[in-house]
């Protein structure tokens, strides 16, 4: 149990996706206008990156690493798959979100409506690919390992866009240099929230 | 066969090189179309990997352009995003491949973010934007141009982390080598850190656009 909590709080603060490794780094910037988009995005990342985690890690276990067919029987325990990793993993993405997609619309229309057009976008961040692809990189052992994993990347980066989504309404009303503005402040705060992020390193449960 | 090649525009027309020559500047995937960042910044603590990366960019862009251009008539428009996906995975895998048997200590640096070619936003936003529309040659001249506009700023931003960061360029000791270590010049170690990338980026936005004025935002 520890070990688990130990994986969250690791990569929401120090493996953080968008600080140590910049990945979704296109949504980021592109929804993180208002508070209230960036809340529901972030929302959306961290439900699908805690449900293609652990399916990514059942695909990497049983199908695709070295030795994983053995399962099969003899004649297969030398099969290694894990160059199609790359396909089955986006093949997973994009039809775990249309899946996601669907469950949400059955279920509870309200937060459909809410996440829109984001929810189909998020097949193509990379903050999700990047997940399963740590995950198989990082050897997780279990289910529950992995699981905690994505869940704790998923809070990572929501915690990161909201953060950002809070600074871009106020700098609204800053005198930013006109070269600078929009894009280019973006990036150095981004690196600032980085620099700050930083001293969480060597945390340890 | 002769009259068709005769109506044809020659392969570097005007309008042919706008598409190279644009995404250097004004049209830039990085700092002004806000294209495949994620890769762009994590690779460039060393020029090395940044070099490679932007090779296999390279090539992954060009190639998926030309085939998502041959195919364009006859992909439904509703599952196109699926067939690009499976286009570029396949091209993916095989850089994956080259480099693993060929380069294998930097596809080791790389590590996953080869694999996160897939999801760079520049492959998917060219080939929608570019060449679902267009014939073979432009879309190839396209995604090089793209590419190349890719490169330079990565080039830039991993020479100067590295030139300040480690003291080295592609490995070759140019502070040591003029010295300046004698007058206590130190590296600076926060150069290497993540964060730098993405400052050092906005200050090429920076001083790009207030080059450029057209591409100044509106807060």
């Amino acid at each position: 149990m520890q070990e688990l909590v130990n994986i969250f709080v690791k990569s929401i603060f120090i493996d953080n996706m968008v600080f140590a490794y910049f990945l979704g780094m296109c949504s980021y910037l592109a929804v993180s206008k208002t508070v209230k988009t960036s809340v529901g995005l972030g929302i959306a990342v961290v439900f699908v990156l805690g449900i293609t985690v652990p399916v990514d890690f059942l695909l990497n276990k049983y199908l695709l690493s070295a030795g994983a067919l053995s399962w099969l029987g003899d004649d297969f325990a030398n099969v290694d798959l894990s160059f199609l990793s790359f396909i089955m993993f986006i093949a997973v993405i994009a039809s775990m979100v249309q899946l996601v997609e669907m469950v949400i619309e059955k279920f509870s229309p309200a937060l459909y409506t809410s996440l829109g057009i984001f929810l189909p976008l998020i097949a193509v961040n990379c903050a999700i690919l990047g997940g399963s692809l740590f995950m198989q990189e990082r050897e997780y052992e279990t289910i529950a390992e992995a699981t905690s994993f994505g869940l704790g990347s998923g809070v990572g980066w929501f915690l990161a866009i909201v953060g950002i989504a809070a600074i871009r309404e106020k700098i609204r009303y800053s005198n930013v240099p006109a070269p600078l503005r929009g894009l280019g402040i973006t990036f150095i705060i981004t690196g600032l929230m980085g620099i700050a992020f930083m001293s969480f390193m060597g945390i340890k449960l | 066969m002769s009259t068709e090649a005769t109506q044809k525009e020659p392969l570097f027309s005007a309008k042919n090189k706008k598409l190279i020559f644009n995404p250097l500047s004004k049209e830039n995937p990085i700092t002004v179309q806000v294209l495949g960042i994620c890769s762009a910044l994590a690779v460039t603590a060393k020029l090395e990997p940044a070099v490679v990366m932007s090779i296999s960019v390279m090539a992954v862009l060009a190639l998926a352009n030309v085939v998502v251009s041959m195919l364009r008539n006859t992909i439904p428009p509703r599952i196109r995003i699926i067939v690009q996906l499976v286009v570029i995975a396949a091209l993916v895998i095989l850089v994956d491949q080259v480099l693993k048997a060929f380069a294998y200590d930097v596809s080791k640096q790389l590590s996953v973010f080869v694999g996160l070619i897939i999801t760079n936003c520049i492959l998917m936003g060219r080939l929608e934007a570019f060449a679902m529309g267009n014939k073979p040659w432009p879309s190839f001249l396209d995604g090089i141009g793209n590419a190349l506009g890719y490169a330079w700023i990565l080039i830039v931003v991993a020479f100067f982390r590295e030139l300040f960061g480690s003291g080295t360029v592609y490995g070759f000791p140019v502070m040591e080598w003029l010295g300046f270590y004698n007058f206590g010049y130190k590296n600076n170690g926060m150069m290497i850190l993540p964060p730098m990338a993405l400052i050092t980026v906005g200050i090429i936005i920076w001083i790009q656009r207030s080059r450029n004025k057209d591409l100044i935002e509106e807060n």
